[in-house]
């Protein structure tokens, strides 16, 4: 590196950064304190940033990722495959198959019956974008979202799958994106945390997600995303206990500065210095998080666009409209799961409640964040794990149907943040099974989702066990196409 | 350079603003302060880089230069055969001096002859079509790196091998200057090295806090009041010694060093993949308190968890010891592909035994040689081999399938009676654990093509990478038994140095290595590589005896200095690499917990049996789930099993115990060897709001209450020396007192209602209490104590 300095700054614990600077305050606040002109689009610092640098000028600032647990179906939703219907029923030709490994759940079935959607499909906006009925409300905002029809993967399990495109690696212990954000970029707001998590259920077959999704990886545990609860304590151990109030807490933390006071003078250790300070920051916390959790004093227009759902705590509509105040808020990533997109079977009746979930909160966001101004610099993203395979698990009738898993070929959409708009990108076959064109890979997503905030893949790393590890491993092209 | 963030992001929003506003400005000033900071040390640094004024007087292979090549260049030009670009190898001594491929009449490095070697020319040309390493790799030289290159191959271009492949051999004890402070051969070696840096040790620590840092080290609990007046009291010469050898002696000791282990073992209670059903490996955990209780020798200690199947006519304690390689992830997830799954349990297996016995990397060279270090492809897959002739299957069945998958073995009320006391077995009920075995025909091993569990390639037979020590079937059977036989035989340079450097780190918060996972080329070099040899020399000729080494540690006068950090220490030794303190060190996630419960007297001292559920916040599980299986929802306990110590916490794998993770314990996912000690705001939560201190703070001050013969000023005392385990200083009595004062006064003027809300905390029984404003007020003052900085730091 032409800077150790910087290096260090990047793998040294906070205790040696402290002990070098002398100043006696924790990790968080340094980051942001150190958050640089973020639109300045100056060059930075040497070549590795340090917390709160950026390699190049950001587009995006923020990030919303809206993650469909369970793998929503791409024939249903945003992949349109007038030529499934028609063969309908046919088996699936082996040329188009290609040898690709099945899941243990379709791989003993003699037969591989195409099915086409049991949904319709119409073209929207000026850039005509098609989108199944199931998504009216998406079918809305289309001009102002690229949808991208060509994510693969090579996973076929959930588990692997879901890991591979939270952390960039199937299995092992490694951060997740946001975890990778808040070390890379650091904390906009000193009174929350980098990175938030919120979770819903929906009503189709579930899928767990696990800790493991949001986990800090070798990096240290202030990158670990925080989970938000929807009952009373939106942040673990957050409410003071019953009984005490607001002043009675302040003055206990006064009398602990004190005493933490005499500590410090008697071993002269930063690390006391910071702690008290973590203190002050928890306490800071106490008011900030609720304030912004409380979903009851939002207009009546805004309640409106969400839905009424939005006003019953631990709904997918109301982690989409707590998604929006924390972001603005600065919380670098806010990462929604919503589970139950997994329809091994039921396809037709599960779906339609799945994106009734979904369709009116995860548009709403969008045009809540355009009228704020706020779309430009949050990217958000909607997509799950991995696809849906183009012929029928299970028995097929004429009502019911459903889908195994699919790793060759996926949709997901992205809104704001340097994203074009109104733009669909890559194309499948006529059967949805194969790539043709433009294939997006787990690793160039991440790239370019990076690059969006102002980092360069293959430059934010850290040095762990020997090893420079960052988020796409040792891949990753940028989609340079998608970016405005 | 850069500008200051100055839009506050939460100014244009309503409420908060006013109040932020001033904070964000005091930070202001300490971040521009900081900048200002960061500026000058860059300017500084800098400079004296180029300057080249530090470099040092004889360069050194191994400390100085593969360090920098190890980093920039081994990338292309190391072990990795496929990537090797132009031939050319700089890791062995071979590649350094041999003609270039592409030139034969060129040499990358010629001793003493800078002019005619290629590698000078490469990295310091300014063509950069030329330069080396290549703009596009984003790798770069320092002026510096650079400069150490340029002055190494003036010197001679002395070629060494990577220090930890050498085995290990007593230096002599180093001759010092302060005579009088060592206490043992440890101090010797730390002294001499402080001589060098111009820094003395820091004078012994008082009484007090040296008893909470040894019984924290050595049993993970907090001193009793007893044992503290016992202590203070005692005045003889070997008052310490006797302390030490009662803690070693204690049935908690056994505890204390189990955590770590299990994090090495990722011991948990759920088979960890989506689903995450339940399974009963504790009767394992109990095994590993057992052993260290009893100093089982760390070859035996090894010896049984790697191959105590393979040893003749196997014990039940034997098998219940292989229970370590099955601690590995296992998943439930329906239509996975079976072999996927069972190479991936394989290759946790291979990665486990690298990186805790050997301190390697093994993991990086599943998919490709290793970029670093010399283990090939193919060695990893010989390794592998080992591990790969168990019959078992990627997936037995989905959630609640199996609590012990095969091979595994049922352990009766019989056997617990017979041979197996130590297993808390609470019912009559056999209890299964997973177990070792290998299938009795022998599984062909291949080397996976890029680590594919379905691109099997060439054959391959057991065997470990011959850079560390070779596998000769001449002296070694060729199974998990030869593998444990070659890992502790005496002429193996890692296993001795990665324990010893462990304990260390354990006791000190670093070890003399601190990458004590990655012993390779990119690790840190040790910061004291003669004592680390000698301490893993006297460790195997001592007989692998592990209280032996914890005692040699403890009673050196290194370990006993102060904490105490003057600025001069802490501008020259920030991280404290050279002991010139004691460190201070927040005490361990579990241990957290630990210490509220033993020192409000909550504590159920019970070793080892079932996991437990104590409090947790609502519906963590429940938000997380699939919806299948036992742990769907958190059953929380009652009664005694809510004050059992954090080791015996349930951890569900895919929805760890919430407090454990905030104080940074691992999440048992894979084997991790070193925890990151941080210092957040949640823990600050945790602290201030969890139940079990608010409920132990509770528990205390009733207990407190009933004793008559106190006076308030006492109560308030006792419950300092409990918690911070040493007398208050006067002005601490002062705030408290004071403080105590001010909250009775706040309460009196309260409802009783309001006061009855914070003393109902918790499941324990209320004490009667005719004043419950004075117990309440109490409350406050010991809750305020567990919140200060040094009751849960080791100091």
């Amino acid at each position: 590196m032409s800077n150790p300095l910087m290096e260090n700054r990047f793998n040294i614990t906070r205790r040696h950064f402290l002990g070098k600077l002398s100043l006696g305050v924790g990790s968080v606040a340094l980051g942001s304190l150190l958050m640089p002109d973020l639109f300045g689009g100056k060059e930075t610092l040497g070549e590795i940033p340090p917390l709160g640098f950026t390699h190049f000028a950001p587009k995006a600032k923020r990030v919303i990722y809206l993650f469909q647990n369970g793998a929503p179906s791409q024939l249903e939703s945003f992949d349109y495959k007038p030529m499934l219907r028609k063969m309908h029923g046919e088996d699936l030709p082996a040329s188009v198959r290609m040898g690709q490994r099945l899941t243990g759940m379709t791989s003993g079935q003699e037969k591989f019956p195409l099915v086409g959607s049991y949904f319709d499909f119409k073209q929207y906006g000026q850039s005509g974008t098609w989108v199944s009925d199931l998504f009216p409300n998406i079918a809305s905002i289309v001009d102002d979202i690229c949808v991208v029809r060509t994510m693969h993967t090579e996973a076929i399990n959930h588990d692997p799958a879901l890991t591979f495109m939270q952390t960039g690696a199937q299995t092992g212990n490694r951060p997740s994106m946001g975890a990778w954000l808040s070390y890379g970029l650091g904390s906009e707001n000193k009174n929350l945390p980098a990175f938030c998590v919120l979770l819903s259920r929906g009503r189709g077959n579930g899928q767990g997600v696990y800790a493991k999704l949001w986990t800090n990886g070798f990096l240290e545990s202030v990158h670990q995303g925080v989970q938000f609860s929807n009952s009373e304590d939106p942040v673990l151990f957050l409410k003071n206990p019953d009984g005490i109030e607001d002043s009675s807490r302040r003055k206990m933390l006064d009398k602990l500065a004190e005493l933490n006071g005499m500590g410090f003078d008697e071993f002269g250790d930063p690390e006391i210095q910071a702690k008290v300070q973590q203190y002050e920051m928890a306490y800071r916390m106490q008011t900030a998080v609720p304030e912004i959790t409380d979903l009851s004093k939002e207009p009546e227009h805004i309640i409106k666009m969400y839905g009424p759902d939005c006003l019953v705590p631990g709904t997918y509509a109301a982690n989409c409209l707590l998604a929006r105040k924390l972001s603005e808020s600065g919380v670098r990533f806010v990462q929604l799961y919503h589970q139950g997109w997994d329809q091994h079977g039921q396809l037709p009746s599960e779906m339609p409640l799945q994106a009734q979930d979904v369709d009116r909160a995860s548009a709403a966001l969008i045009k809540d964040l355009k009228q704020r101004g706020l779309l430009d610099e949050t990217l958000v993203i909607w997509g799950g794990e991995f696809g849906r395979t183009n012929y029928c698990q299970g028995k097929l009738t004429p009502d019911n149907y459903g889908r195994d898993h699919h790793p060759r070929a996926y949709s997901i959409w992205m809104a704001g943040g340097g994203v074009k708009p109104g733009m669909v990108y890559g194309e499948t076959d006529e059967l949805g099974y194969n790539i043709v064109k433009d294939p997006v890979h787990i690793n160039d997503f991440h790239a370019t989702v990076l690059h969006l905030l102002g980092l360069d893949h293959e430059k934010l790393t850290y040095k762990h066990l020997g090893r420079r590890y960052r988020l796409t491993d040792v891949a990753g092209e940028l989609v340079k196409d998608i970016i405005a | 350079m850069f500008k200051l963030h100055l839009s506050y992001p939460m100014s244009n929003t309503t409420s908060t603003h006013k109040k932020e506003r001033i904070p964000f400005i005091r930070w202001g000033i300490i971040g521009i302060v900081g900048l200002i900071a960061i500026v000058l040390l860059i300017t500084l640094s800098s400079n004296t880089f180029t300057a080249g004024a530090r470099l040092p007087k004889t360069v050194d292979y191994n400390i100085h230069v593969r360090p920098i090549l190890s980093d920039k260049c081994f990338a292309c030009h190391g072990p990795d055969a496929k990537q090797r670009k132009a031939g050319l190898r700089l890791d062995t001594e071979e590649g350094l001096y041999a003609a270039l491929e592409e030139s034969p009449d060129q040499f990358a490095v010629v001793p003493g002859e800078v002019e005619a070697s290629a590698v000078y020319h490469r990295i310091f040309t300014e063509d950069t079509t030329e330069l080396m390493p290549p703009p596009e790799s984003k790798l770069v030289l320092s002026e510096r790196d650079k400069r150490i290159i340029q002055k190494w191959i003036e010197q001679g271009a002395e070629y060494k091998p990577h220090w930890a492949f050498i085995p290990p051999e007593k230096a002599g004890i180093p001759e010092i200057d302060v005579e009088k402070w060592p206490n043992n051969e440890i101090d010797y070696f730390i002294a001499s090295r402080l001589e060098e840096m111009g820094l003395k040790p820091n004078p012994q620590a008082d009484k007090e806090r040296l008893l909470k840092r040894l019984a924290m080290d050595l049993t993970g609990l907090p001193p009793t009041l007893e044992m503290q007046e016992k202590f203070i009291a005692d005045k003889s010469e070997d008052a310490y010694e006797k302390m030490v050898d009662e803690l070693l002696a204690n049935e908690h000791y056994g505890e204390k060093m189990a955590i770590h282990w299990l994090d090495v073992a990722r011991y948990a209670d759920s088979h960890g993949y989506q689903d995450d059903g339940l399974r009963t490996m504790w009767p394992w955990r109990d095994w590993v308190i057992h052993a260290f209780n009893e100093n089982y020798p760390y070859d035996k200690f090894v010896t049984w968890q790697l191959a105590g199947d393979l040893m003749p006519e196997p014990s039940k304690e034997m098998l219940l010891a292989t229970g370590f390689n099955r601690n590995h992830k296992i998943t439930q997830e329906g239509g996975v592909i079976d072999e996927e799954y069972r190479i991936e349990y394989v290759t946790d297996r291979t990665n486990t035994f690298g990186k805790a016995f050997l301190g390697l990397s093994f993991e990086c060279a599943k998919c490709h040689d290793h970029k670093y270090d010399p283990i090939s492809q193919k060695d990893y897959f010989r390794t592998f081999a080992f591990f790969n002739q168990v019959p078992e299957k990627g997936l037995v069945g989905t959630i609640d399938a199996s609590f012990a998958d095969p091979p595994n073995m049922s352990i009766s009320e019989e056997d617990v009676q017979a041979q197996l006391n130590f297993i808390n077995k609470q019912d009559t009920a056999p209890v299964m654990v997973m177990i070792m075995k290998d299938s009795i025909g022998l599984r062909t091993t291949h080397v996976l093509s890029r680590g594919n569990y379905d691109a099997p390639a060439e054959e391959v037979d057991f065997g470990l990478p011959t850079a560390i020590m070779e596998f000769d079937t001449n002296r070694f059977e060729k199974n998990r038994l030869g593998l444990a036989e070659w890992l502790l035989a005496e002429d193996n340079p890692l296993a001795s140095r990665v324990f010893v450097n462990r304990i260390w780190q354990e006791i000190f918060g670093q070890g003399l290595v601190k990458t004590s996972g990655d012993f390779g080329m990119q690790g840190d070099l040790p910061t004291h590589p003669d004592l680390l040899d000698w301490l893993a020399v006297d460790f195997r000729e001592n007989d692998w005896d592990i209280k032996g080494l914890v005692k040699k540690i403890v009673m050196s006068a290194t370990y006993r200095q102060s904490s105490e950090v003057s600025r001069e220490k802490l501008e020259k030794d920030p991280e404290n690499l050279y002991f010139a303190r004691a460190p201070r060190i927040r005490i361990g996630a579990e241990l957290v917990r630990d210490h509220v419960l033993a020192s409000s007297g909550l504590l159920t001292p019970e070793i080892g049996g079932p996991s437990v559920k104590p409090y947790q916040p609502k519906g963590l599980w429940e938000a997380a789930t699939s919806g299948r299986g036992l742990l769907m929802n958190y059953v929380q306990d009652h009664n005694e099993d809510l004050y059992r110590r954090g080791m015996y916490t349930f951890i569900k794998r895919t929805v760890p115990p919430p407090t454990m993770l905030m104080f940074d314990a691992s999440n048992r996912d894979q084997c991790e060897v070193r925890r990151i000690g941080t210092n957040t705001p949640l823990q600050a939560l945790v602290m201030l709001n969890d139940p079990h201190v608010l409920e132990a703070s509770r528990v205390m001050a009733e207990k407190l209450m009933q004793d008559e013969k106190l006076s308030m000023d006492e109560k308030i005392e006792t419950a300092f020396r409990r918690i911070v385990c040493r007398e208050p200083r006067e002005k601490e009595m002062e705030v408290l007192t004071g403080y105590f004062s001010e909250e009775k006064e706040t309460f009196t003027q309260k409802d009783l209602t309001e006061v009855e809300k914070v003393l109902n905390i918790g499941e324990y029984p209320r004490s009667e209490s005719e004043d419950p404003v004075t117990a309440v007020a109490l409350m406050q003052v010991i809750h305020t104590i567990y919140n200060m900085e040094e009751a849960i730091t080791k100091s």
